[in-house]
């Protein structure tokens, strides 16, 4: 379908038509000094004036009058909290006079729609339905929930210091898998549809607003944004005083990794990295998970519990009688390698969309293309390992 | 028969065991009635009847501070077959280990109008420096839900389920933006077991390391480090590793590397 422009107060008739068709509505807020993604009915709580800055351990907002509505990036949370949870529980037993009953409820995923995805975050989620969904084993809560999100994707015209996506092929402009996508210009949304979802939606706006469509010069000068922002990124060099602009050499980044598994970089980061997990956690890719079971007091009650797991805990990668990775060094390598190397024989694809969530929520500011980059300048004579 | 469970007190606030009676006085959401899985039979502080020993498992709150309490606590490993330490009191010496850097005799001398009357060690110690402890539950106060699961877990004879990761995980699982990273608030919790569910960042405020260091490697010089790149100042980071959990050793020796008394 060709874009049409929406209005400003467009972005109203847009959360009411999806809140409508039976939506749950969810997008960027700000909240506890952050862009968080809060259950969103009221447009005018949008973020709109915020600027977001970050760099490694550091996030800051500051209002700019200038700001559109969806000039931040991202912020902590992605679609990975709503599609993958924190905690989920996957079976229910109970003990009855006659045996176990299993007592697991009928699951009914909600409809939810999320606005403001970005590039990276689309890429996110095309990876994470290859995980959950891409194979033989499908995670069956996972599909449910994918099957009835709709994604209101924006073009990004304004990169933090720590996004990357340039370097990893994933933005900024929003690529495929969103219903909708809204390019900020002046005052108004250049907004087209993508699936049949979002033509419906974009119908349904039409009875409440006027949508103009655009002319052809605009639908050129629209698709301009994120190519302009992508070549801004291109060449943005480091400057005194400022955060430093990040990027990823990917050139045969597997062999690199793989080539230095004694690479004397692993020690220097373990000497820094807390094992704390809040790179695994805040990454929209991750998606390690553990699966205990819990009782009641009396062991009548059992339930079978999925938790977010990262492979910085000692615990995940504890087998009867040993540890497979008992130092930080080799956990942090784990991360770093399965991410930019053992994932591509994995999925066909890298584990990393260069979000840069990993670099500012770390608590340390440790920067995975700065830990790359330190690998690259010097590769280790040492003999390589294999990767097994 | 049901396992026979007595609770004692040493040097504390008291706070672990109202935990212990919250947790035995009513049913657990999703977990049921505690007190029907065992028979309380020393608890001074909930009951007056005392059921003689031996008992099938004892908790110790509170930390060991006088030579009467080194008498008391190996008596009490005697009468029970399963010993737990609850809190940080008991598991790291709690926040009276403050006592441990300074001299007995000018605390003594400055608070009470007769020294001689008082017995004291110099150390305010968490009990398995006296005895034999065989789990520790950490906490200040202790976590009701994570008391139900060591005892049903002792009842049934399994091992407890409890979180062997920070309190970042927590924060993460309950959304809570990072106030270290978001206000540049110094926090504990990338190096402190989680315990508590995230609380205190999800009242922006820090992380005071209540459960005490992380059991795997826990990186303080690396935390310290950076909070103090960032702006803030070693007398205050000394403080923060310096509380309720000060003397546990991880803790205590940040502490002494901040304030310059390292060895
Ligand atoms: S990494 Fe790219 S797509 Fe993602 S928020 Fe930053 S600029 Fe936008
Ligand atoms: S590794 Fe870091 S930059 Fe890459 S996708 Fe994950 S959080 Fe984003
Ligand atoms: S890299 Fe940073 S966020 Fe990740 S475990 Fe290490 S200290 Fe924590
Ligand atoms: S607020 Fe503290 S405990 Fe929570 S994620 Fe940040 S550093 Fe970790």
């Amino acid at each position: 379908m060709q874009p049409v422009w929406l209005p400003r107060h467009g972005l109203q008739h847009l959360i009411n038509v999806l809140r409508d068709r039976g939506h749950r509505v969810v997008g960027p807020q700000v909240a506890d000094g952050a862009v968080v993604y809060r259950d969103l009915a009221d447009a005018s709580l949008l973020p709109t004036g915020w600027l977001d800055h970050q760099d490694g351990g550091v996030y800051r907002l500051h209002h700019d009058p200038r700001a559109g509505t969806f000039d931040h990036v991202v912020g902590p949370h992605s679609l990975k909290n709503y599609l993958f949870p924190a905690r989920e529980t996957i079976e229910a037993w109970s003990r009855t006079p006659d045996g176990w009953q299993q007592t697991t409820p009928t699951y009914e995923p909600e409809q939810l729609a999320v606005i403001g995805i970005r590039g990276c975050d689309l890429a996110a989620l095309a990876i994470q339905d290859r995980v959950f969904m891409g194979g033989e084993s499908i995670d069956v809560r996972y599909k449910a929930r994918r099957e009835k999100l709709f994604v209101v994707a924006v073009n990004c015209r304004r990169a933090a210091a720590t996004c990357f996506c340039h370097s990893m092929g994933c933005g900024p402009a929003a690529g495929p898998g969103f219903d909708i996508a809204l390019t900020e210009v002046g005052d108004r949304f250049a907004i087209e549809a993508a699936t049949e979802a979002g033509e419906a939606v974009l119908a349904d706006i039409t009875g409440r607003v006027s949508l103009v469509p655009l002319t052809p010069d605009e639908v050129a000068s629209v698709r301009h944004v994120p190519e302009t922002l992508r070549e801004t990124m291109q060449a943005r060099v480091a400057e005194e005083g400022k955060p430093r602009p990040r990027s990823l050499d990917t050139e045969k980044i597997r062999e690199l990794l793989f080539e230095n598994l004694t690479h004397p970089r692993w020690a220097e980061v373990a000497d820094r990295c807390l094992s704390c997990a809040n790179c695994t956690l805040v990454c929209p890719t991750c998606f390690c998970s553990s699966v205990g079971e819990v009782t009641d007091l009396t062991g009548d009650e059992v339930s079978r519990e999925r938790q977010w797991a990262s492979c910085f805990t000692l615990e995940h990668s504890q087998m009867h009688g040993a540890n497979a990775r008992p130092s930080t060094a080799s956990r942090y390598r784990q991360w770093l390698t399965h991410k930019l190397a053992g994932w591509i024989d994995q999925f066909g694809t890298s584990g990393c969309t260069g979000c840069g969530r990993c670099i500012t929520w770390c608590p340390v500011g440790i920067d995975i293309t700065e830990e790359v980059a330190a690998i690259r300048e010097s590769p280790a004579s040492s003999p390589p390992l294999s990767p097994s | 028969m049901r396992p026979r469970l007595a609770v004692y007190k040493f040097a504390s606030c008291d706070g672990c065991q109202l935990q212990v009676i919250d947790v035995l006085g009513r049913a657990r959401p999703h977990l049921g009635e505690l007190a029907e899985l065992l028979d309380i039979e020393h608890f001074l502080e909930a009951r007056s009847r005392i059921g003689a020993g031996p008992y099938d498992v004892g908790l110790v709150e509170g930390s060991v501070s006088t030579p009467h309490d080194i008498e008391r606590i190996k008596e009490i490993r005697q009468q029970c077959r399963f010993l737990v330490t609850i809190g940080a009191c008991a598991t790291a010496g709690g926040i009276q280990a403050l006592r441990n850097w300074g001299q007995i005799d000018d605390f003594l001398s400055a608070v009470y109008a007769t020294p001689a009357y008082i017995d004291t060690l110099a150390t305010s110690d968490p009990v398995a420096a006296h005895v034999k402890v065989d789990f520790e539950l950490r906490g200040c106060p202790i976590d009701p839900g994570q008391l139900a699961s060591v005892i049903s877990a002792f009842c049934v004879g399994r091992k407890p389920r409890l979180p062997g990761y920070s309190v970042c995980v927590e924060c993460k699982e309950r959304g809570t933006v990072c106030v270290a990273v978001a206000k540049g608030i110094p926090c504990l919790g990338p190096v402190t077991q989680a315990g508590c569910g995230g609380i205190c960042p999800a009242h922006d405020r820090e992380c005071f390391g209540c459960y005490g260091p992380d059991r795997q490697e826990p990186n303080l010089v690396s935390l310290t480090g950076f909070y103090e790149r960032h702006g803030a100042n070693r007398d205050s980071l000394g403080r923060l590793v310096q509380s309720f959990n000060a003397w546990a050793p991880e803790f205590r020796t940040e502490h002494d590397r901040l304030s310059g008394d390292a060895p």
